[in-house]
């Protein structure tokens, strides 16, 4: 009974955000407000309804209720409570219902702590925010029903959630990418009303600007959950494979950081209005497009789940319509460009538009080398692939231009920056950074291949460059905070002074810093050997020797495993005891490699046995992974930047300050981009 | 000419320089970069390049995995039920390889038309065959019927 219940709370809540999205929207181009007041009450009541039906299909796990369809194909009566949890979210319709209730929530919260914009706003983006809802749900309910059931031969037990998935990353990772992903529809919702009532200032901008970076902020560590899921799960110790799933929660990240830095130069200067608008909205088309890809089936991943034409092409409509719809509306209502707002060739207005036209570049690279592939299959111009290494080629440069870039557009002010003072304000990055890549080049090229023979042989120009950009990016973050700091009372009273969005400013480009050196030291000084080894062997990886001491068995919950004994040591000292597994599903017969993982800030050992070949030796891949952790610690950083900044006090206080000044002219409520802190 | 048309003039200039060297490098590494797939049969009428990085896929046949005894080599053979084709590889194969699953490896043809594949990617579980795969089958199916030949059940 429970599952028809939670089918027809979704039509319930599909009704609701119908009203929502035609109701509050007449009434704001009616000026009627007792139709625009129908806009808080209907977000309420449709996060209500979707969150009960979530609630119930939850329940379904919980009590293996096997009659109905998805949780007969995704669960099993032997898993643990929490992989029952996680598993709502482990196959497509689960997935579907977690991003729409992850839609409704933000609309929620953009109720919530929008209390003092003029209704007129709140209506709108609470209406553009309903359609995205009605088009998801629509989705939902046609082609993805989760409470679909199975009668009435109820199978006796589930199929099992596909062990890859039965993991703690993927307890955490998808929410985490979903509140990225569904964030950016507020961004989008603002670009859109501001378009409708033609509201393209300052005041917009600061109030897209929160939503916009805790998005961004969720996106990041979704990501970045990812990445070191595959790590240890996929078994490889890779952290990024250019996937096409992976590269398609890149693009929305790219672009919405071009957003973010957009957004900071309308709201100071109330220029790049046109440009920033259409960043919004290509950044939730790129969200759009990355649902299609990762759910449609196109692409061959552990993501996209079993396959449905119909699925691919709603959502592709669903894209069509939001794109077309809104760049029409763009092209009548885009404010035609008269700035006059004068700035020079070195202002920070110039830095930050040259870091949006890097972020473009870059995301225009990955979507080239995501889709062609997709393109040139539909039109059977042949079916190819595109190799990790274009990206490397081609990502990697921007990335370490955007690094220097973003080192020199630290020290540049509004409207026009002397070019003196920037040259004397980078002495010490350069100084600084200069000293850092030649130490860490040499050092760690000298420490990996030992057997070179002149000092200069192990030197990588490549990775030069990569620590150059990081060590730089970070020195002129860190000068720039000393900078800012100095104070009369002392240098603990400037630090205290600086605001919260400051500080958030400087962990997400330290993040960006810590990011690119992991990434750098990683691909460029990490060792890897695959070797066949049986208990007794030793194989040295750089500084260390692998010994497999041992094999031995172990019963999990739903799986047997072969667990190895791995002693590392270094210099004949032992550094750590590792285990790693392979596990023998039951349900699904599935084999599944689990790494022995020594995790450290500096280095990660990686051990992981994969296929027997012969009746005592493994094939054994073994690895040294310097500064591996950096790439995810950087992310962190970065997202916890994020919070930090929209916890700034200037979104509330200067806010009501203005609105109550105006306040006093028309009459109006008081205005606020306080972002959504619980929104989270 | 006065200065600020000159200046203009400059960063013109500049976006075009960068923007045509960063779409030529951008073709220069697509074009290494891209990977055809060929299926047993496209291999077997001698369509694939040799020496050039291609995909291949098809099922691997049952009793054709061969094991080096002291290494990590390995060799089997990849059929769509019509032509097949030797592969070898060095390495870690998937955890989902298996004989009569279905399989996709990227690598080179090397003169003796064996593949000599970089990498080799299984379906990620059971319930899933590999496009490629899939559409490789459905094409030597094809030609099957057209011949009349018999095509084992898979």
């Amino acid at each position: 009974m429970l599952p028809e219940l939670g089918q027809v709370t979704l039509i319930i809540a599909l009704l609701l955000s119908v009203l929502l999205s035609v109701v509050p929207l007449y009434g704001s181009l009616t000026a009627r407000d007792s139709l625009q007041a129908f806009a808080r009450p209907l977000s309420a009541g449709q996060f209500v309804f979707i969150a009960i039906a979530f609630g119930i299909l939850t329940n379904a796990f919980m009590v293996d209720d096997f009659s109905v369809a998805y949780v007969a194909n995704q669960s099993n009566s032997l898993m643990p409570w929490y992989f029952k949890f996680s598993a709502v979210w482990g196959g497509h319709e689960g997935s579907l219902l977690l991003w729409i209730l992850m839609l409704s929530g933000w609309t929620l919260a953009v109720a919530t702590f929008s209390r003092r914009l003029p209704s007129v706003m709140v209506s709108q983006v609470l209406s553009v925010m309903g359609m995205v809802a009605v088009g998801f749900l629509l989705f939902i309910l046609m082609t993805s029903n989760p409470f679909d059931r199975i009668l009435p031969n109820v199978p006796a037990d589930g199929a099992d959630l596909n062990p890859l998935l039965q993991d703690f990353g993927l307890i955490v990772h998808p929410p985490m990418l979903y509140m990225g992903y569904v964030g950016f529809s507020v961004a989008f919702a603002f670009a859109i009303a501001a378009l409708i009532n033609g509201r393209l200032d300052a005041a917009w901008a600061r109030w897209s600007r929160p939503w916009t970076t805790v998005a961004w902020g969720f996106l990041t560590l979704g990501i970045a959950l990812g990445s070191w899921w595959a790590y240890y799960e996929l078994g490889w110790g890779g952290w990024w494979f250019w996937d096409p799933v992976e590269n398609a929660s890149l693009l929305p990240w790219i672009s919405g950081t071009a957003l973010m830095h957009s957004l900071a130069v309308t709201e100071k200067r109330g220029v790049f209005k046109s440009w920033t608008v259409l960043l919004a909205i290509l950044t939730f088309a790129l969200s759009l497009l990355g649902a299609f890809l990762v759910r449609s089936g196109v692409i061959t991943s552990v993501h996209s789940f079993a396959s449905d034409p119909t699925r691919g092409a709603f959502l592709l409509l669903l894209l069509a319509i939001t794109v077309i719809g809104s760049l029409t509306l763009y092209a009548f209502r885009a404010p035609v460009v008269h700035t006059r707002a004068k700035f020079g060739p070195l202002s920070r207005e110039v830095f930050l538009l040259m870091n949006n036209v890097l972020l473009m570049a870059a995301m225009l690279l990955v979507l080239v080398g995501t889709i062609f592939p997709l393109i040139s299959d539909y039109f059977e111009l042949g079916n190819i692939s595109i190799g990790e290494p274009f990206f490397n080629l081609t990502f990697s440069p921007i990335a370490v231009v955007v690094g220097i870039l973003l080192g020199v557009g630290i020290f540049s002010r509004w409207k026009k920056t002397d070019e003196g003072y920037l040259l004397r304000k980078m002495v010490i990055p350069t100084v600084v950074s200069l000293i850092v890549a030649f130490v860490v080049v040499l050092t760690m090229g000298n420490a990996v291949s030992p057997e070179g023979t002149g000092f200069w042989n192990n030197f990588s120009l490549w990775a030069f460059f990569g620590v150059l950009s990081a060590s730089w990016c970070a020195a002129a973050t860190l000068q720039d905070v000393w900078n800012k700091s100095g104070s009369r009372h002392g240098r603990l009273h400037g630090l205290r002074r600086q605001s919260r969005s400051f500080y958030g400013m400087v962990l997400g480009h330290l993040g960006l810093a810590m990011v690119i050196a992991g990434a750098t030291v990683v691909n460029n000084y990490g060792i890897e050997r695959n070797v066949r080894m049986g208990p007794g062997d030793t194989a040295t990886v750089g500084d260390y020797q692998f010994h497999f001491a041992s094999v031995g068995e172990r019963e999990g919950a739903n799986f047997t495993a072969l667990v190895s004994r791995f002693e590392i040591s270094r210099d004949g000292e032992l550094v750590s005891t590792l285990y790693p597994e392979r596990r023998r599903y039951v349900v699904q017969r599935n084999v599944m490699t689990e790494a022995g993982i020594d995790a450290g800030f500096l280095r990660d050992i990686f051990v992981a046995v994969a296929e027997p070949v012969s009746s005592n030796a493994w094939a054994v891949r073994l690895q040294y992974k310097p500064l591996v952790r950096w790439t995810w610690l950087g992310a962190l950083v970065m997202a916890i930047g994020g919070f930090l900044a929209i916890a700034d006090r200037r979104y509330r206080i200067k806010d009501e300050a203005t609105e109550r000044r105006k306040a006093t002219v028309t009459g109006n409520a008081g205005t606020d981009g306080r972002p959504a802190e619980a929104g989270a | 000419m006065n200065p600020a048309r000159k200046r203009k003039l400059t960063i013109v200039l500049f976006l075009l320089a960068g923007v045509a060297v960063a779409v030529g490098l951008t073709t220069y590494a697509f074009r290494q970069n891209i990977n055809l797939f060929y299926d047993p049969t496209q291999i077997a009428e001698g369509e694939a390049p040799v020496n050039v990085r291609i995909r291949a896929g098809g099922m691997v046949e049952e009793g054709s995995v061969k094991r080096d005894p002291d290494s990590l080599k390995v060799q089997f053979r990849v059929t769509d039920y019509s032509s097949s084709v030797t592969v070898r590889y060095e390495g870690i194969l998937p955890d989902l390889f298996a004989e009569g699953q279905g399989v996709v490896a990227t690598g080179q043809l090397n003169e003796n038309r064996e593949f000599v594949a970089s990498e080799v990617l299984a379906k990620h579980d059971e319930q899933y065959m590999p496009p490629e795969v899939s559409e490789a089958l459905e094409r030597s199916a094809a030609r099957a019927r057209e011949e009349g030949r018999e095509m084992p059940q898979y």
